[in-house]
């Protein structure tokens, strides 16, 4: 035993800051199909290794290989395509038009388009989805008009929350698509909230959660496990490994922690880490976790190991905390790439067609935001009414909020 | 008509809404086999099983944050909180999401739940077993919040809050859960069996929320008053022999503002009691919606008797309580002004 001399604080640091050589050689990434498939009523004990794993299946040659594998055909994959290639496109648009003044803010998901896309594939209709503002996809994916999206983004005379709402904070009950919260990880212990709801029901709907990497720091987070792993809730724990929380390395938030999946295993929850930008990959452990708690085995944890390619939001430079070019040493590269490039090796897809489908989707997605912004942008055209902003703060307007709206003159 | 405790009537009252409609769900710490530290919800889980009441973590996020999410379902949810004094990990639930959900969805999703919890003194809890948040409630635009201050409407007020589709802060003065409380420590508690507001009728029945009630009539001075500070202010208004009107609130947000309004112009008189502390706390909002509807009414200042800005003592309990001597001094005193 080393001597007691005086304690020393300990700060965890990035391997590499601004200037530096991007160096992800500390991530062990196993080999595609490496990792078992294990019996969805497994025992959780048994399978504690894969929180420290990563489930992959498109491998560097673009071919779908392992146990994983095989679950999807041609047709939903390029189905899979398009909803990540349109994520991307959309964000693209909407940056833009951030910059162009069209909108105060808004958050890309570059490099995670495969999560929340294939992730919605996985679920049925009644399902429901606690999502952070990260997790788009999931309504992209659902068919979600893009139109609408915008308008919440414009905060326009056509948005669905009518004007009440930062853009990007989407809800959709239809959809299964939670109203989102500001409010780091609030979602997560709702989500359980939900799953319980419906086994007290005796229902067949089950819940998602999802979280960043840097959010399981909040309570809610622990809290959620904890309700989670007492009742046996039928949801699916997700937590989006992007590496970072706006400039945060995922270290602080992880610890000594080996991994985000780890932390599920003391609360008996089955934990697996997956491969965040290999769409077939998140799709066959997605529907793994989702069967589970369908048939009432309880929920699982499921960690996405991907990248934050993109800024935290429009109003953050990442270039003030890390590397520029550390998206592009990232080792799971990009999921629409790598998507792209098993359908060509499968040749179901090529590389004019590819361009084709480029062409396509950004004349769709102009097309919706010509639509949009016919309705009107932020600071521009046609608005909500500020009549709404004192109507449903109560089902039923009470004396006190009549008298402030008719001060307001409204 | 049968006589109950304050605390039989809120059982009866989660009894009767959990036998009408099957999505009401009751939990929260103890509350299931054992029924409750102050036995709130005994015999519920027996009744209605364990998928209708249950033991939960102790995590008061975790318990308010799972109703949400079982309200976003379509369950109605009254969870329990032990001790208002708890409430604070559960608070970003609360205000960030309880409260907010249906306006930031624009109605898509909405919050039906009631979180019970015992509030205020009297009863040596010393520092975290005596607080009264209203006030850290009424500040949040979404919600509703509840303070009963007898058996009859602790029950009335529990199904409608039940039936509610808002959030709901339902604060249960624990002095008051086995018999009317004056401030006058040295004496014997009456049982709620003696006191006529003990009678609790069977069945189902609801008090509307948002209506205030007239404790006792009278023309010098309004009194404003919640929880156990009804029983204080009745008391004072006798010993002073200040025939003062004694509103119990009920419901402090959304306030009846009429009924107060109507008093304090026919008395001229005001004087505002919590057992909250004084800074910031529920007086002060009842004094100026006073002061900005009745101006050209009052006679006096309007006065305020609260508990202290101190942390809830132990020791001190009776010099911290703003018991019959405090308040009838300050009904003197606005008499006089």
């Amino acid at each position: 035993m080393a001597d007691a001399g005086m304690l020393r604080f300990h700060v965890p640091e990035p391997e590499v800051r601004p200037g530096g050589t991007p160096d992800f050689s500390n991530v062990t990434i196993p080999k595609a199909g490496s990792v078992p498939r294990p019996e969805i009523d497994v025992d959780p004990r048994a399978i504690r290794d894969m929180a420290f794993s990563i489930i992959r299946v498109l491998n560097r040659a673009g071919e779908a290989v392992g146990p994983w594998a095989g679950l999807l055909s041609d047709e939903e994959l390029l189905e899979g395509l398009r909803h990540m290639m349109t994520l991307r496109t959309f964000d693209a648009r909407m940056q833009m038009a951030q910059r162009q003044g069209k909108t105060s803010f808004y958050m890309q998901h570059l490099g995670e388009e495969a999560v929340s896309c294939a992730f919605r594939k996985a679920l049925q209709p009644g399902d429901m989805n606690f999502p952070t503002y990260r997790q788009a996809g999931l309504l992209i994916a659902d068919g979600y008009p893009m139109v609408a999206m915008m308008n919440q983004i414009y905060s326009n005379e056509a948005d669905p929350l009518k004007g009440r709402q930062l853009p990007v904070m989407y809800s959709s009950k239809e959809h299964g698509f939670f109203s989102i919260s500001g409010n780091l990880a609030t979602q997560y212990i709702q989500a359980v909230g939900w799953a319980m709801a419906s086994a007290i029901s005796n229902d067949s709907r089950i819940a998602a959660a999802w979280i960043g990497d840097g959010s399981t720091a909040e309570s809610d987070f622990h809290a959620a496990l904890v309700f989670a792993s007492t009742y046996k809730a039928p949801v699916v724990l997700n937590v989006v490994n992007n590496q970072w929380a706006i400039s945060t390395f995922q270290g602080i938030a992880r610890g000594g922690s080996g991994t985000f999946a780890a932390r599920g295993l003391g609360f008996g929850i089955p934990s697996l880490r997956v491969d965040g930008n290999d769409y077939l990959a998140v799709q066959a452990v997605a529907k793994w976790a989702v069967e589970r708690a369908r048939r009432n085995l309880g929920p699982t944890l499921v960690e996405y190991v991907t990248y934050r390619v993109g800024a935290h939001s429009t109003s953050d430079d990442p270039s003030a905390y890390r590397p520029k070019a550390e998206s592009d040493a990232w080792p799971l590269g990009d999921p629409v790439i790598r998507l792209k490039n098993h359908l060509i090796h499968k040749g179901a897809w090529s590389e004019d067609r590819h361009t084709q489908a480029e062409a396509e989707i950004l004349e769709t997605v102009i097309a919706a935001q010509k639509e949009a912004e016919s309705h009107g942008t932020l600071h521009a055209g046609g608005k909500p009414s500020t009549r709404d902003m004192f109507e449903g703060v109560y089902a039923e307007m009470p004396p006190h909020l009549r008298r402030q709206r008719q001060q307001a003159g409204v | 008509m049968p006589r109950r405790t304050m605390i039989e009537a809120i059982r009866d009252a989660m009894d009767v809404s959990m036998a009408r409609d099957e999505r009401v769900v009751v939990y929260g710490e103890d509350v299931g086999f054992f029924g409750g530290v102050f036995r709130a919800t005994q015999g519920l889980q027996a009744k209605y099983g364990k998928s209708r009441c249950f033991d939960a973590p102790i995590s008061e996020s975790g318990i308010v944050g799972s109703a949400i999410g079982m309200a976003a379902y379509g369950l109605r949810p009254c969870v329990e909180v032990q001790f208002a004094d708890y409430v604070y990990p559960a608070y970003d639930q609360i205000v960030s999401e309880a409260a907010r959900l249906r306006y930031r969805s624009n109605g898509d999703f909405t919050c039906p739940i009631v979180v019970r919890m015992p509030t205020g003194g009297g009863i040596f809890g010393g520092q975290t077993h005596s607080q009264s948040p209203e006030a850290l409630f009424t500040h949040v635009s979404g919600l509703k919040v509840i303070v009963p201050s007898n058996p009859h409407d602790a029950k009335g007020l529990l199904i409608a809050a039940i039936e509610d589709p808002h959030p709901v802060i339902f604060l249960e003065p624990k002095r008051l859960y086995n018999g009317p409380f004056d401030g006058h420590h040295d004496k014997p508690v009456t049982p709620w069996s003696k006191h006529e507001l003990g009678e609790v009728a069977d069945g189902h029945y609801t008090i509307p929320l948002g209506k205030a009630a007239i404790r006792r009539q009278g023309s010098a001075v309004s009194v404003l008053a919640y929880g156990t500070m009804v029983y204080v202010a009745q008391a004072a208004a006798e010993e002073t022999g200040v025939d003062a009107e004694v509103i119990d609130l009920r419901t402090l947000l959304p306030l009846d503002l009429d009924t107060i309004v109507a008093s304090v112009k026919k008395t001229g008189r005001c004087v505002v009691v919590h057992e909250a502390t004084l800074t910031s706390g529920f007086g002060a909002e009842l004094v100026s919606l006073v002061q900005e509807n009745c101006f050209y009414h009052l006679e006096a200042p309007v006065a305020r008797v609260a508990g202290w800005d101190t942390p809830y003592p132990h020791a001190q309990e009776w010099d911290y309580f703003p018991g019959p001597a405090r308040v009838g001094r300050a009904l003197l005193e606005t008499l006089e002004a």
